[in-house]
């Protein structure tokens, strides 16, 4: 207990400095994830506002709540937001910041200033988007097809363009420091095999956010060009060719779901370990599926485009190399489930999120194969059979993982510990009101529902009233952690160092964690996950 | 740190040639080369961004792997982005 006390009264990130200064001139890496924590919560609530007009306006078959070009701007914002100001930077930008120098036994990123700096972009980025937003809109689609968006569409395509355009650059900076962390700042001992898979996510992300950001940076230069001095680049009318914009936008736009599945795949590996007391099977298999995934998740991208009027040779190439992606995808599944089997399984929140997110992974995974077969696409492009798969990726996978993160590392972070039957409950509540809102959404989309409509056919309705129902209680699930993380601040019982018994740097430090990470610099010479010799998680204690 | 990596003078130099170059590929725009004029400012254009990339951005004086690793991947990437491309471009049936 007198151990507890000393843990509790001591210095760490949070009261080190006080005052809005020591916030905003932070170089420290875990302040930067707290304030990239609240800017992307913020764009969470608006876009998450987007899809409940959405939602609300197909509750009936007639075009009743909004106007046919409102909802094409409900749909564009939404998609824009929760893509480019929410998902990409979510569990990189929070948890990664957060972790991957404490993970690897460093005192902060190989550049904390860039870190900074990435979080600033991220803001004036944000900024010119909810300008955008406020002054009008933008009606293109999150996917800016041209010719409409720089021929035809009467709204704030440049603008919207520019936001994006900047928060890439962000996205670039946050991988530049993770990769040059992960080489450069490892702990003595903290071999590239006895990394946390946490670590070997990001560093696949990171390679993703390098190489593929400038591109989508560079075609969004060019939508604007075209749009403001008439350049024939993609402009058919002037000799451009509008797959040509197709071509780039996907080349980063595909890997991009990886950029925010990746992430939640190493929040996930943390966590099954973990909650089965057992050392992950097939250590080796999962790192390199990481780094598989992001390799081969560049070779698919004209998938999305196989109704478009890309060659049939093409889309024969593009089909056969989407279907290698499952490969280290299923590698990843089946090594998870391979971990559980004969642990000993808690179902603790963070569990909880992990074991969703292994199903709607792969509900969402295996029909992404459907959509690879040439003649299923055919049927089912541009319907809600899309929709839905996207979401089970992005949504089922991606945001699970975020929660599951969140929870799991909350203690760390906060200092506190959140409400375990709350939590649990609210986890129960997201897994429910997520499969009620988009499995419909897979039937309508087979019937033959298309997306981006704000009207229907009246025979849709029973299935849209479902999925309307599962968005609002899908909502319930997401504002509850919000609540009780807040609350836990003030009110949690105050957090142990290792309040799970988990492996890795992070719990051998206090919770929260000191400014520099570490009172000594950490010397690693065990093994990853080796939960054989790790002690029994510790209690904590009512807080004031 | 204090010794800048590369010269002022070459910097200005690289400068230069790099203005000269953006208008000589608007210059031969103006001139009727038939299929000469794409590869001619693809071939500019390639020899900027070499100059950019060696010297601007320092990789001609590095010695460090990771560095030549970044650079190797990146044009790696672009390779597969334009050879898939041509994939779809050099098989379109012409209607």
């Amino acid at each position: 207990m007198a151990t507890a006390a000393l843990t509790a009264e001591r210095e760490n990130y949070l009261n080190q400095e006080y005052g809005i200064k020591s916030w905003l001139l932070t170089v420290d890496h875990k302040r930067i994830a707290l304030l990239y924590l609240l800017s992307i919560t913020f764009f969470f609530f608006i876009g998450g506002f987007f899809a409940l007009l959405i939602r609300l306006e197909l509750l009936t078959p007639a075009g009743d709540l909004v106007q046919a070009d409102t909802y094409n701007k409900l749909f564009t914002m939404h998609g824009q937001v929760m893509v480019f100001f929410f998902l990409i930077p979510s569990i990189p930008a929070v948890l990664g910041n957060f972790l991957v120098p404490l993970m690897i036994g460093a005192k902060d990123l190989a550049f904390p200033r860039i870190n900074l700096l990435s979080w600033y972009l991220y803001i004036i980025a944000g900024v010119l988007m909810l300008h955008c937003m406020l002054t009008g809109g933008v009606d293109t689609g999150w996917t800016f097809y041209t010719p409409f968006s720089t021929a035809f569409s009467n709204t704030k395509v440049i603008e919207a363009g520019l936001a994006i355009f900047i928060s890439g650059f962000s996205s670039i900076l946050t991988g530049l420091n993770f990769v040059v962390t992960i080489h450069r700042m490892r702990a003595p001992g903290m071999t590239w095999n006895r990394l946390p898979l946490f670590i070997w996510a990001h560093y696949a992300t990171s390679i993703i956010q390098l190489l593929g950001t400038p591109v989508i940076a560079v075609t969004l230069v060019l939508v604007v060009l075209e749009r403001a001095l008439h350049l024939g680049i993609f402009d058919p009318t002037r000799g451009g060719d509008p797959l040509l914009f197709q071509h780039l936008f996907w080349f980063y736009s595909h890997p991009a779901v990886y950029i925010m599945i990746l992430p939640a795949m190493g929040v996930v590996t943390e966590i099954v370990p973990c909650f089965a007391r057992k050392r992950i099977f097939g250590y080796q298999f999962v790192a390199m599926s990481s780094i598989g995934i992001a390799v081969l998740g560049f070779l698919v991208w004209a998938h999305h485009m196989f109704v478009a009027g890309i060659s049939l040779y093409a889309a024969l190439i593009f089909s056969a190399l989407s279907y290698l992606v499952a490969v280290p995808s299923a590698i990843k599944v089946f090594n998870w489930t391979a971990t559980m089997y004969k642990g000993s399984i808690t179902f603790s929140t963070p569990m909880l999120y992990a074991f969703g997110f292994v199903g709607l992974f792969t509900m969402g995974g295996l029909t992404g194969l459907f959509l690879a077969a040439l003649g299923i696409d055919v049927h089912v492009t541009d319907t809600y059979f899309v929709i839905a798969h996207f979401h089970y990726i992005m949504v089922g996978g991606a945001v699970m993982g975020y929660l599951g993160g969140m929870h799991f590392w909350w203690p760390k972070i906060s200092g506190r510990m959140y409400p375990e039957s709350l939590g649990r409950l609210a986890a129960l509540i997201v897994f429910l009101g997520f499969n009620l809102t988009f499995f419909p959404q897979f039937i309508l989309g087979y019937l033959g529902m298309p997306r981006r409509y704000w009207q229907y056919p009246p025979e849709f309705q029973v299935l849209n009233v479902l999925s309307t129902a599962g968005s609002t209680i899908l909502a319930v699930g997401y504002l509850l952690p919000m609540v009780y993380f807040l609350w836990s601040m003030r009110y949690g019982k105050v957090a142990p160092d290792n309040p799970w018994g988990a492996s890795g740097l992070e719990w051998m430090t206090p919770s929260p964690p000191p400014t520099f990470n570490f009172d000594a610099p950490p010397v690693v010479d065990w093994e990853a996950y080796d939960y054989e010799h790790i002690p029994a998680p510790q209690e904590a204690r009512s807080g004031g | 740190m204090s010794e800048p990596i590369v010269s002022t003078k070459t910097n200005i130099a690289v400068w230069l040639t790099l203005l000269v170059l953006t208008g000589v590929t608007a210059g031969v725009a103006f001139v009727d080369l038939g299929p000469l004029n794409t590869i001619v400012a693809l071939v500019i254009a390639t020899f900027k961004a070499l100059l950019v990339v060696l010297i601007f951005m320092h990789v001609k004086y590095t010695s460090e792997k990771l560095v030549k690793v970044v650079v190797i991947s990146a044009v790696f990437f672009l390779l597969l982005l334009l050879g898939l491309s041509l994939a779809d471009y050099t098989t379109r049936l012409l209607m």
